[in-house]
């Protein structure tokens, strides 16, 4: 591969003579090649960042099937009712509604949220904040692109798989997933969602490879791990997580797809009896457990929260740091704590299963180990508001993303201290405080950070800025609605209401919960509505927004060194790192920046 | 718009106030943290903004402070872990003596079989104040129990036993559910736990067809499938005689140790090779496909009722 030479000739990033190619004296490509096949890793960023917004509008308008069902069930679904259940005129089915939830986990984790935080801004930032002219491997990342398009074509089809879509959760527990009589959508649906969630996972193997290569061997000069900004830090070790973690689920995919095509029983216990049927009369083996598709699926999937969040706190902390015009309060322990977190994170899986019958020896080790991580996440939120103090705060839409973030964590975090404490997790287990405290880690954690990610480094991805005015429009509805939605379903779940029905009125003891799920129904629609003045602001300032130079926030990070937006190759000049990304303010220098490249 | 709210659920067994001390707990803990970290962001965010602040200052860290907000966080998860893990070997240590019950998951109903023989479906009669211990397992796919008034839950798990107990320490009608996922109609696996009188529970034990109670019923299976000419005392030395051995490590001809429980009891019918008593030969034919879940429970029910002395005397 040539990229393996040039990268010998120029070690650190840099061709001999000190300059890397720029767009000029690059031979014009063609559309396709330059705006689809690209294999410069900014077009792939946003090539991951353009299609997540699609599959974030899919995954939020199946949320906002959810959200109709429980407030008014078995009505006609307005809007998407008629796409959805086209046989019933647009009203839910209860096979319906399982697949709703199904699809809206699997979509919004695979397809919006792991992508956009490490195949959108991974992609973008990476090179430009370490000072390389590209990825290490450019064509293997232009191939991880490309292979997240099966997955979505493949997910696409499970809705209109015969039989029904997928329907046995994102978390697809055996015998429930593999027995094609226990669960509609288990004839080609369920097939078609491994085979999906398959070329996703190869698609972030193939990211996660090239960005730990990139970031050990193509730093700039004096980039130092330690110079290193914490955005790096975050998208590093969540490159590792994905690297020990994904083998186990693609590896549990294959297993589970095994028995559902090769009846190769790996989950099946012997002498079940599903839907009067034994699966062995039909020919299938048996003889396996199904609790162990839940160690492989967690030993991945408790990780994978950590892969959601841990870029979004590196890339908060840079924007609290440059709005803020202060360094960053405690660079190391904010670099050793992301480290905790990951490590801490792979031993911590068995919390998910604290209800299947585990030996409470075994528990506790699980329990001690996940309310350990309660430790390097205080660190961290201390240290943002350490960085707060004697700041001098530019309230910027990104900077009000960014303390949003702060805030919305720590509410996750907390709840998961209850998670961690098995007497009260084996009471809201399965139940709707679950929900809330997922969502509030992965939709008020991690979007409002990719959201603060977007407002912030918008002008570096197409040199211009977006509207003020209209960012704080939809920082503020979408911070309430937020709020409004998913705290309310703390008292849902503290209330006794379970997740995953379709009908939580089946029983009178909550039909009295109606109305609250009316309200967070409503704050739900209102939380999609407020997104309509981030679509406008964003496609509307691609084109028209304000021109923007080199460097608009004054911020000190390499990538603010190239052209707004960068060309081909990124750097029109030598880089080379003095010092470390948070200097601002220092007394040494008049201005109140200090960036990383410059020398004096 | 809401009223009629009960935001809470009862609280109806003896475990129930314990569990609910340590969320309230855990409440507390949360509110003084999300309070104070959200009005440290909004202080110091309106403190701090560039039209008040002249110039930021230069602080890189303190590894005072470091320290601190890592000890403190420490000792109040570690009082939470300490006061977690008491309470969760309380709930996962069943008492010795109690009222035995066998529950079976199904989609989408549960099965519940009396100490005394009687069968309901979707509904658990229990007397106030006795010890209640399940044994559960599932016959299809992963379902789970759970009872919010008395804050118990569990899965019952195809292919393997878990086990649950709990003490209703008031009258009444509670609402007992599936909180696992389980396929179409999992929002229909409901029912009841009625909390009654010991004297009212006898007699609707009475009106109800008792039939044979699990033990006897074991031991005419135990007959009828043939197990007691292998594994009875003094039946000859084909099969390991298996009075007295329930609860108790077992070893296997492999130089293993198992614990003789009801997930070996049920392996060893269903796959009787796999792990083989030590001394023996693999001579035991599988009974895949001729026992159903209930009948295993029988069985199991029947096995552990065998004591030494009882064999003895047959």
């Amino acid at each position: 591969m040539s990229s393996s030479t040039t990268t010998q000739e120029r070690p650190l990033g840099l061709d001999p003579e000190g300059t890397v190619h720029v767009s000029h004296d690059h031979h014009e490509l063609g559309f396709l090649r330059k705006y689809i096949f690209s294999v410069d890793h900014k077009v792939i960023g946003i090539q991951f960042m353009l299609t997540g917004f699609v599959t974030l509008l899919v995954g939020g308008l199946l949320a906002m099937g959810i959200r109709w069902q429980l407030a008014f069930p078995w009505t006609e679904m307005p809007l998407i009712g008629k796409v959805l259940f086209p046989e019933t005129g647009g009203v839910a089915t209860p096979e319906g509604y399982t697949m709703l939830f199904t699809m809206h986990g699997t979509v919004m984790i695979f397809f919006v949220i792991i992508p956009l935080l490490t195949g959108a801004f991974g992609n973008f930032l990476i090179p430009l904040m370490i000072g390389a002219p590209d990825m290490a491997f450019p064509k293997l990342n232009m191939l991880g692109y490309w292979f997240w398009w099966p997955g979505i074509v493949l997910i696409a089809m499970a809705f209109g798989a015969e039989g029904g879509g997928p329907a046995a959760g994102w978390t697809a527990y055996p015998p429930l997933s593999t027995v094609e009589a226990a669960a509609p959508g288990s004839l080609s649906g369920q097939n078609l969602w491994l085979l999906s969630l398959t070329f996703v996972g190869v698609s972030s193997m193939m990211g996660a490879v090239n960005y730990v290569t990139t970031i050990v061997k193509m730093r700039a000069p004096g980039m130092t791990l330690f110079r290193m900004p914490l955005s790096i830090w975050g998208l590093l070790i969540s490159a590792l997580l994905q690297l020990f973690a994904l083998p186990v689920l693609t590896a549990a995919s294959f297993m589970q797809l095994f028995d559902r095509v090769f009846d190769s029983g790996f989950f099946t216990p012997p002498d079940v009896v599903i839907n009067g049927q034994r699966p062995e009369e039909l020919g299938a083996a048996s003889g396996g457990h199904p609790i162990l598709w839940q160690h492989l699926f967690w030993f991945y999937s408790h990780p994978a929260v950590y892969i959601m969040v841990l870029p979004a706190m590196g890339f908060v902390s840079d924007i609290i740091a440059v709005h803020g015009r202060k360094p960053i309060f405690g660079y190391k322990p904010m670099a050793y704590s992301m480290a905790g977190i990951a490590g801490l994170g792979f031993i911590v899986w068995g919390h998910h299963m604290f209800m299947s019958g585990m030996n409470p020896t075994v528990g506790l080790v699980f329990m001690t180990a996940t309310i350990m991580i309660a430790l390097p996440s205080a660190v961290k939120v201390f240290n943002w508001l350490g960085t707060l103090w004697g700041s001098r705060i530019n309230l910027t839409t990104p900077m009000l993303f960014a303390c949003a973030f702060v805030s919305m964590f720590i509410i996750g975090g907390l709840s998961g201290i209850w998670m961690a404490s098995t007497p009260v997790d084996i009471y809201i287990h399965d139940t709707y405080i679950i929900v809330a405290h997922f969502h509030y880690v992965v939709f008020a954690g991690s979007v409002l950070g990719i959201f603060a990610s977007i407002y912030h480094w918008f002008p570096k991805m197409f040199g211009r800025m977006m509207n003020e005015t209209l960012g704080k429009i939809h920082f503020v509805g979408t911070f309430i609605t937020t709020n409004a939605v998913f705290y309310m379903m703390h008292q849902l779940g503290i209330a006794g209401l379970m997740r995953r029905t379709a009908d939580p009125y089946a029983y009178e003891t909550y039909a009295h919960l109606q109305p609250l799920n009316q309200f967070i129904s409503y704050s739900a629609f209102a939380l999609l509505g407020f997104q309509i003045f981030f679509v406008v602001n964003f496609f509307h300032s691609i084109w028209w927004g304000k021109r923007v130079g080199r460097n608009p926030w004054k911020a000190n990070s390499l990538e603010w060194e190239t052209p707004s937006p960068p060309g081909h190759g990124n750097f029109d000049k030598q880089v080379e790192v003095y010092r470390g990304p948070y200097e601002f303010s220092s007394p040494e220098i008049e201005e109140d920046f200090w960036p990383q490249a410059a020398k004096v | 718009m809401f009223e009629n709210l009960s935001l809470f659920p009862e609280t109806a067994s003896r475990i129930a106030s314990e569990v609910d001390a340590l969320t309230f707990f855990l409440a507390a803990v949360s509110l003084f943290f999300v309070v104070l970290i959200a009005g440290c962001l909004v202080i110091l965010s309106l403190r701090f903004r560039r039209t008040r602040a002249q110039q930021s200052e230069q602080i890189e860290g303190s590894l005072a402070l470091e320290a601190l907000w890592t000890v403190i966080p420490l000792i109040i998860v570690l009082c939470s872990f300490g006061w977690g893990a008491k309470l969760y070997y309380e709930m996962r240590t069943p008492p010795k003596e109690g009222m035995q019950f066998y529950v079976t998951g199904k989609q989408w109903m549960w099965k519940v079989q009396h100490p005394t023989g009687q069968r309901e479906i979707n509904s658990l009669h229990v007397p106030v104040g006795e010890t209640i211990l399940l044994t559960m397992t599932s016959e299809d796919v992963i379902h789970d129990f759970f009872i919010p008034a008395f804050r118990v839950k569990a899965d019952t798990v195809p292919g393997m036993y878990t086990s649950m107990w709990f003490e209703a320490t008031k009258k009444g009608t509670y609402h007992l559910f599936c909180a696992e996922y389980c396929g179409t109609s999992h929002s229909e696996m409901i029912g009841e736990v009625v909390v009654m009188d010991p004297a009212d529970y006898q007699e609707w034990l009475n009106g109800q067809p008792a039939g044979k109670n699990p033990i006897e019923s074991g031991k005419i299976l135990f007959e009828n499938l043939r197990c007691d000419t292998c594994h009875a005392a003094g039946s000859g030395q084909r099969g390991p005689d298996l009075a007295g051995r329930f609860g108790l490590p077992a070893r296997l001809s492999d130089g293993q140790t198992v614990l003789f429980d009801e997930d070996y009891v049920r392996e060893s019918i269903l796959e009787p090779n796999k792990k083989l008593s030590a001394g023996f030969q693999p001579l035991m034919p599988t009974y895949q496909g001729q026992v159903s879940e209930d009948q295993l429970l029988h069985l199991i029910a029947y096995i552990k009722s065998m004591t030494d002395s009882e064999a003895d005397s047959e």
